[in-house]
């Protein structure tokens, strides 16, 4: 990174992740573009970025960036969606860096924003599912669920791991959520619960998978210190955007997220880290699988080793490497394209020290990575907590 | 209000509904089918045995059964415990989704059995699994009002589920009828009765079509807890009572689940719903569940017990009543079969004669 632009995040907005019945996608927008443009103390930005995956399919909606623009009070700014599938909240953000950094622009809002529930049952499985290669594997009825089952299967069968030992990230992404009033499952899991699950797409079960939900997520982003109150300041330190390939039976080795790997990879180097100064990490915990995977990616454990450190209790709020540290995808919820945002507005409370009963104890660096249908893309953002002069 | 205000009290601000006449009822009668679908054997058949069951059984109904044959046993049995002539019943009517006819009454059917007819009213309800007590509180508006002295509301149906949908495990077949008539004579009081409606649209069977449709966990909160809390507490709150005053409640049953989380919510213990709670062991009887509930806690309630009962009908509306048990109900509980005798009466079937006997397969 050339370094000439330094980014900071000047204010953040979130809504509670659930079901969200009686709101359309807009006023779940707002919800969290109010407060988030309130905290920054900013009345427009020069560009707003949407994260969004679903709304064309489920809420028959395109084109968020005028209707958001307009919705919010912000008429006449420019506005786009960015899609990933489930990576379109961290594609928001690094489209909205990459404008900042270009000096175009001096602030920008990103939002990510999604409502599952205005259709239910096979058509949101199908929406879903279109994240998938849609002629090579939405053609032979591979849901999300089913190709996460190929992968966990044959991780387990490479790495010698029983479904057991996959417990503890649903068992610590529930613990969190219990605390974070916004999370979508509040209930306390333990092994037992977990081993008695039904089964989803065997071998991943119910208490594996992430929920689909609504939910909105905005940061506001400021190029420069000039807008920024003073106090604990956030400043985005890296950001990588990387691709695999979209069919997963194309990769080379299913068992490697080979994009979250490259831009957890370019995303440390930008910022002069070794895994291991890395405080806490939002990871893509969709299913129990891709966050071993994940882990093993970001060069937090070794190939076939992500799942240890779930069984051995480092991924707890107070261990060695925190992770769905408000409850991840499992228990937070997952927003589709919001989630990406709710990763960023996450890490962002953590090293502003105001993530209450979540809070991990002096986290400086944390780091936020999202994955589009089945780590075909993945955005790593790596941000970092400071002092203010 | 004051607790246990007269009948005759008209307090339209408050939103409860009562008539200008004392009104109870005076006659009570369930009925079941005999048949019976363990929920294992769905889960065996459509999912491989892996379901989560949400009751343990459904009470289905045999090939000669429909919701007018299975209205009249209810209404017969309301009949002997009324102890009346039935020619003095000045209305007949039958709540239902299952109504075996779209363009022709169940109501004539039931009332010319009962030797009701003809003259007499007659007519049928429909409001998803509330049309029952819709019509008991229509009933209590005829009597109360003095254009009849006995009236007939009956909540029966025959639920229809697509074979595999999640509704399948618990659709079942089953009801109750009340005959409502002067306070004086009742074998429980009517205190008040509230009605709370949205348009929500969780379940819905159009025109021609075989089977509902359903918003899946859009039923839940904005639907059933919504609609059932927002009536009870607004008449808990109008007769200034609280749950613990109530001997029994029975909430509209559509599993096991659901009546209880509702009434925990609103602060009823689980030694207050279960003798109302009969869903585990017959399904869900859509217009007839909350009423077969009623009837169950008649067959053992004592007098001045209260009760509380709540349906809920999707679309989406539930209906609150509030009832004080009478002297009456000892000598009159014997003259019919319990709810409980039904629920005992059973013949376990397998998917396959279900099929049959529901008519899930084409034959041609």
């Amino acid at each position: 990174m050339s370094a000439v632009i330094e980014v900071f995040i000047a204010g953040t907005g979130h809504t509670a992740v659930g079901e969200h019945w009686g709101i359309s996608l807009r006023h779940l927008a707002w919800e969290a573009i109010g407060p988030a443009l309130q905290a920054a103390q900013l009345k427009k930005p020069d560009a707003i970025f949407v994260g969004n995956m679903l709304a064309a399919r489920i809420s028959e909606q395109q084109n968020l960036g005028a209707l958001l623009a307009d919705f919010c009070g912000l008429r006449g700014t420019e506005a786009v969606t960015v899609e990933a599938a489930g990576a379109s909240g961290g594609a928001a953000m690094r489209q909205a860096l990459l404008a900042l950094r270009s000096g175009e622009i001096r602030t920008a809002l990103v939002v990510g924003v999604e409502k599952t529930t205005d259709k239910v049952g096979a058509d949101v499985t199908s929406a879903v599912a279109a994240g998938a290669d849609s002629d090579w594997e939405l053609a032979q009825g591979a849901t999300a669920p089913a190709i996460a089952a190929l992968i966990m299967r044959r991780y387990m069968h490479e790495h010698g791991v029983h479904l057991e030992q996959f417990a503890g990230f649903a068992v610590n992404s529930h613990a969190n959520a219990c605390v974070n009033a916004d999370a979508m499952f509040r209930n306390v899991l333990d092994a037992t619960r977990y081993a008695q699950a039904g089964m989803v797409a065997s071998p991943v079960n119910v208490l594996d998978s992430a929920p689909d939900a609504d939910g909105a997520a905005a940061l506001v982003l400021t190029a420069g210190t000039g807008q920024l109150r003073p106090g604990l300041r956030v400043r985005v330190a890296a950001s990588s955007l990387a691709t695999d390939t979209l069919a997963v039976h194309d990769r080379r080795d299913v068992l490697v997220f080979a994009a979250a790997k490259l831009s957890a990879q370019r995303a440390l180097q930008q910022a002069g880290l070794a895994p291991d100064q890395i405080d806490l990490a939002e990871l893509y915990d969709r299913f129990s699988v891709f966050a071993a995977l994940s882990l093993e990616a970001c060069g937090f454990a070794q190939r076939g080793e992500g799942w240890r450190l779930a069984a051995n209790g480092a991924i707890g709020r107070s261990g060695r490497l925190p992770i769905s540290t408000f409850g991840g995808l499992k228990a937070r919820g997952n927003p589709g394209g919001a989630t990406g945002v709710y990763q960023l507005v996450e890490v962002t409370r953590q090293l502003a020290g105001t993530a209450e009963a979540n809070q991990v104890v002096g986290a400086k660096w944390g780091l936020a990575q999202c994955l589009g249908s089945s780590g075909a893309t993945a955005v790593t953002h790596i941000l970092q907590g400071v002092e203010s002069n | 209000m004051r607790r246990g205000a007269m009948m005759t009290d008209i307090q339209l601000d408050t939103g409860v509904m009562r008539p200008a006449r004392g009104v109870g009822i005076v006659g009570y009668g369930a009925y079941l089918p005999r048949f019976r679908l363990p929920a294992a054997e769905v889960s065996r058949v459509w999912a491989e045995g892996s379901a989560g069951l949400p009751v343990q059984e459904k009470a289905v109904a045999g090939l000669d059964e429909d919701v007018a044959t299975m209205s009249i046993e209810a209404a017969r049995n309301a009949v002997a415990r009324a102890g009346i002539e039935s020619e003095r019943i000045g209305a007949v009517w039958v709540g239902s989704e299952s109504h075996p006819y779209a363009v022709k009454p169940t109501s004539t059917i039931v009332a010319e059995a009962i030797g009701a007819v003809p003259h007499t009213q007659a007519a049928d309800w429909q409001f998803a699994c509330k049309a029952g007590t819709e019509a008991m509180q229509a009933a209590i508006g005829f009597v109360g009002s003095g254009m009849a002295d006995y009236a007939f509301a009956i909540g029966m149906d025959i639920a229809q589920a697509r074979p595999g949908d999640a509704l399948e495990y618990t659709a079942g077949a089953g009801g109750a009828a009340f005959l409502l008539g002067p306070a004086d004579d009742a074998v429980a009081v009517i205190e008040g009765t509230h009605s709370f409606v949205t348009d929500t649209p969780d379940f819905w069977r159009r025109q021609y079509a075989k089977y509902p449709q359903h918003g899946q966990r859009f039923t839940g909160e904005p639907a059933y807890f919504r609609h059932i809390t927002a009536a009870a507490e607004r008449l808990m709150e109008a007769m200034d009572i609280s749950p613990q005053d109530y001997a029994y409640a029975v909430f509209h049953q559509p599993n096991t689940k659901f009546p209880l989380r509702v009434g925990k919510q609103l602060g009823f213990t689980v030694a207050q719903l279960e003798t109302g709670l009969l869903a585990p062991l017959i399904g869900n009887v859509y217009a007839g569940s909350a009423l077969i509930g009623l009837t169950a806690v008649l067959d053992v309630a004592q007098p001045g017990d209260r009760v509380l009962l709540v349906s809920f009908g999707s679309g989406a509306g539930s209906d609150a009543f509030q009832l004080r048990v009478g002297e009456r109900i000892s000598a009159c509980r014997e003259s019919a079969p319990s709810t409980q005798d039904y629920v005992q009466r059973r013949t376990e079937i397998d998917y396959a004669t279900y099929s049959r006997y529901r008519g899930k397969l084409t034959l041609e």
